[in-house]
C-alpha cells in the first residue's frame, strides 16, 4: 500500500481531533459507570436524543446546535436525576444490581431508540452551521472546523468537569462517594442526593455530547450503539474512575480508528473499539490509570 | 416428572400445535408460529446463561446472525444441503464463538462481559457488512424450495416443524440443567461466585459451558431464518429486536425456570404479532422494550415469580 506522509499525518491530526470528541461522549459512562458502578449502557442513546434536540432547534428554528445543547443542558440533567431515582427505588435500594438493572438501561436503551425511529424516522439528519463546511490549513495539514469545533468544546467540558470534581466540595464528594459511602454519611453528605447530582451531570453532558456528535456526522437513530462498544472500550483502556485516562485513552482510540478508516475503508472503523475492548480484558483489566 | 415422559409430553405438545396448524391450513399461522417458537428457543437459550447462571449476554444477534449467515454460505456452496444439517453447523460456529468470547471475558466482573457481547454484535455485524460473498451491505437472497420435504405442503410448514423440534431440543435440555448438579453449580455461580469458587465449584469451567450451550442455540434458532425471510442483510439479521425480545421474554416470564420464557415467549411475542396485525408494525416493537422495564422494576420474579410463593 502507498502510505504517503500527509495522508498519514493528516489521518492522525484528524483521529486526534476525533479523540476529543469520543472522550466528550465517553464522560458521561466514566462518571455513571466509573464513578458511580452504574452501568448505565442507554447512555449512547441519550447522546442521540441530544443530537436530535439539536437537530430539531437546528432545522425548525435555525439555531446553532452547541447553543440548542446549552438550554437543553438543564433538561438533560433532570432527565438524569430522574431516572436515577427510579434505579435507585428499583435496584439499588433492594440490593439486586446486577441483572435486572442491566436489562433496564437495555430496555431505556431499546424505547429511546425505537421512540426517535417514530418520531423522526431512520433517515440520516444533519445539521447547518457555517463551521461545518470549511478547514484550517497549516502546510500540508487540514483542519475542518466540523472536527475542530467538537474537539474544542469537548476539550472544555472535560477540563471543566475535571477542575469540578477535584476542587469543589461537591465535586469531591461525587469522587468519595465511589469510594466510601458510610464516610460520606459521617461526613453529613447523603449519598444517595450525591449520587443522584452525578447521575444528573453523567446526563447533561450527553446534551452536549449529541450536540456535536451531529456536527461530526450525519445521524440516524440506531449508530449509538456503535457508539456503546467505543465508550466503554474508552473508559475501560483509561482505567475507571480516572478522567485523564479516559481522555488519553479516547485519543488512542481515535488516532487508531481514523488511521483504521483511513487505510483500510470507513466500514472497518467500528471494530476496532472491540478489539481494544478485548485485549485490555484480556491483558490489563484495571486500565491504563486504573485504580 | 422425570426426564424422558418430560420429553415425551414435549414431543405431544408441539406435535398437537402442528397438527393445529395444519388443520386451520391458514398459511399466517404458520409464519406466526414460527416467530413465536423461534422466540422460545431464544429467550430459553439466553436463559441458560443469563437466568442460571447471572451473565447477561447482550450480544444475542452476533450468535442468531451467525447461525443465520453460516445457512446463507452453506446453501451457496451446496444448494442441496438439508436444513438440519445447517443448523448443526451454525449451532457449531455460534457455539464456539461463544466460548471464545466467554473465555476472554468471563474471569472478570460479569458487566465486562455484557459489555463485551455488546461490542461483539457490533463487530461481527461489520465482518459480515464487509464479507461480499454472503452480499455485504446489500443482502443476500436464499430462494426457498418450494414444497416441503418429507411431510408435503407448503414448506413453511417444515420450517414451523423444524423450529417447534427445535423448541423440544432447547426446552429438554434447560430441564435436564436445572436438575442436574450443573444446574446446581450455576445457581451458586449466580448466587455468590466468590463463595461457589470457595467451595470448590469449577466456576469458570461452568460458565463457559453456559456460554457454549446459550451460543450454539441461538445460533440454531438463526439458521432457519434466511429461508423464512427470503432475502437477509446485516441490517435485518442484527435488529435489536431480536435481542430485546430474547431478553425481554425471560425477564418477563420469569429466569429460574425453564417455564419462564415459554410464558413471556408466549405472551409477549403472541402480543406483537396481534399489534402487528391490529395497529403497526412500528408499535409491536416497543411492547417487549416498555414490558421489560416495567417488569423488571415492578416484578422482579417475572409472571412464574408472581405464582409462586414467597421463600
Amino acid at each position: 500500500m502507498d502510505v504517503s506522509l500527509d495522508l498519514l499525518v493528516n489521518a492522525i491530526v484528524s483521529g486526534l481531533l476525533l479523540g476529543g470528541f469520543y472522550a466528550a461522549v465517553s464522560i458521561g459512562v466514566a462518571i455513571s459507570f466509573g464513578m458511580l458502578d452504574i452501568v448505565n449502557i442507554a447512555h449512547p442513546a441519550f447522546i442521540l436524543l441530544g443530537s436530535y434536540v439539536a437537530y430539531f432547534a437546528n432545522s425548525v428554528l435555525g439555531m446553532d446546535p452547541i447553543l440548542a445543547a446549552a438550554i437543553a443542558l438543564p433538561a438533560f440533567y433532570l432527565l438524569g436525576m430522574a431516572v436515577y431515582q427510579v434505579y435507585y427505588v428499583a435496584f439499588e435500594r433492594r440490593n439486586d444490581q446486577s441483572l435486572r438493572s442491566l436489562a433496564f438501561f437495555f430496555g431505556l436503551l431499546f424505547i429511546t431508540e425505537v421512540g426517535l425511529v417514530l418520531a423522526f424516522g431512520v433517515d440520516y439528519r444533519l445539521v447547518e452551521a457555517r463551521y461545518i463546511g470549511p478547514s484550517l490549513h497549516f502546510g500540508i495539514i487540514d483542519l475542518p472546523l466540523r472536527l475542530l469545533v467538537p474537539f474544542l468544546v469537548a476539550a472544555a467540558m472535560v477540563v471543566g468537569l475535571q477542575v469540578f470534581l477535584s476542587r469543589s466540595f461537591l465535586g469531591r464528594a461525587i469522587q468519595a462517594v465511589a469510594q466510601d459511602q458510610l464516610a460520606l454519611r459521617l461526613m453529613a453528605a447523603d449519598p444517595i442526593r450525591i449520587k443522584r447530582i452525578a447521575f444528573g451531570l453523567s446526563f447533561a453532558t450527553a446534551a452536549v455530547a449529541g450536540a456535536i456528535l451531529i456536527i461530526v456526522q450525519p445521524v440516524e437513530p440506531s449508530i449509538g450503539r456503535e457508539y456503546i462498544g467505543r465508550v466503554f472500550a474508552i473508559c475501560v483502556l483509561g482505567g475507571l474512575g480516572s478522567f485523564t485516562g479516559m481522555a488519553i485513552a479516547a485519543i488512542i482510540l481515535g488516532i487508531v480508528e481514523s488511521l483504521t478508516s483511513t487505510f483500510f475503508g470507513p466500514s472497518w472503523a467500528p471494530a476496532v473499539a472491540f478489539g481494544v475492548l478485548l485485549v485490555t480484558l484480556a491483558v490489563r483489566p484495571s486500565g491504563l490509570m486504573g485504580r | 416428572m422425570r426426564a424422558t415422559p418430560f420429553i415425551l409430553v414435549l414431543i405431544a405438545v408441539a406435535a398437537a400445535i402442528f397438527g393445529i396448524a395444519r388443520w386451520l391450513d391458514n398459511s399466517y399461522a404458520f409464519f406466526a408460529g414460527y416467530v413465536v417458537v423461534q422466540y422460545i428457543v431464544l429467550g430459553t437459550a439466553w436463559n441458560i446463561l443469563g437466568g442460571y447462571t447471572g451473565y447477561v449476554n447482550f450480544g444475542i444477534t452476533a450468535f442468531f446472525a451467525l447461525g443465520a449467515y453460516s445457512s446463507v454460505v452453506l446453501h451457496k456452496l451446496v444448494p442441496t444441503l438439508p436444513l438440519p444439517i445447517m443448523i448443526v453447523v451454525g449451532g457449531a460456529i455460534a457455539g464456539l464463538v461463544g466460548l471464545g468470547t466467554g473465555y476472554l471475558t468471563l474471569r472478570l466482573r460479569g458487566v465486562f462481559f455484557s459489555i463485551a457481547t455488546l461490542a461483539l454484535a457490533v463487530v461481527v455485524q461489520t465482518l459480515i457488512t464487509n464479507w461480499d460473498f454472503v452480499g455485504g451491505a446489500r443482502g443476500a437472497y436464499v430462494l426457498r424450495p418450494r414444497t416441503a420435504p418429507l411431510i408435503g405442503g407448503d414448506y413453511m410448514q417444515y420450517l414451523f416443524l423444524i423450529m417447534l423440534g427445535l423448541g423440544v431440543i432447547v426446552l429438554a435440555t434447560a430441564r435436564a440443567i436445572e436438575r442436574s448438579s450443573l444446574g446446581v453449580g450455576f445457581a451458586a455461580i449466580r448466587d455468590d461466585e466468590a463463595a461457589a469458587e470457595a467451595s470448590g465449584v469449577p466456576t469458570l469451567k461452568l460458565k463457559l459451558v453456559a456460554t457454549t450451550l446459550s451460543g450454539g442455540f441461538m445460533g440454531m434458532a438463526g439458521a432457519p431464518l434466511p429461508f423464512y425471510v427470503t432475502y437477509l442483510d446485516p441490517a435485518s439479521g442484527f435488529s435489536l429486536n431480536y435481542a430485546v425480545n430474547a431478553i425481554a421474554m425471560p425477564l418477563i416470564g420469569g429466569t429460574s425456570s425453564w417455564l419462564g420464557p415459554v410464558i413471556g415467549a408466549v405472551l409477549v411475542g403472541g402480543l406483537q404479532e396481534y399489534l402487528r396485525v391490529t395497529i403497526s408494525s412500528a408499535v409491536n416493537v416497543l411492547v417487549a422494550g416498555v414490558l421489560m422495564v416495567v417488569f423488571v422494576i415492578v416484578a422482579p420474579h417475572g409472571i412464574v415469580g408472581l405464582f409462586q410463593r414467597k421463600r
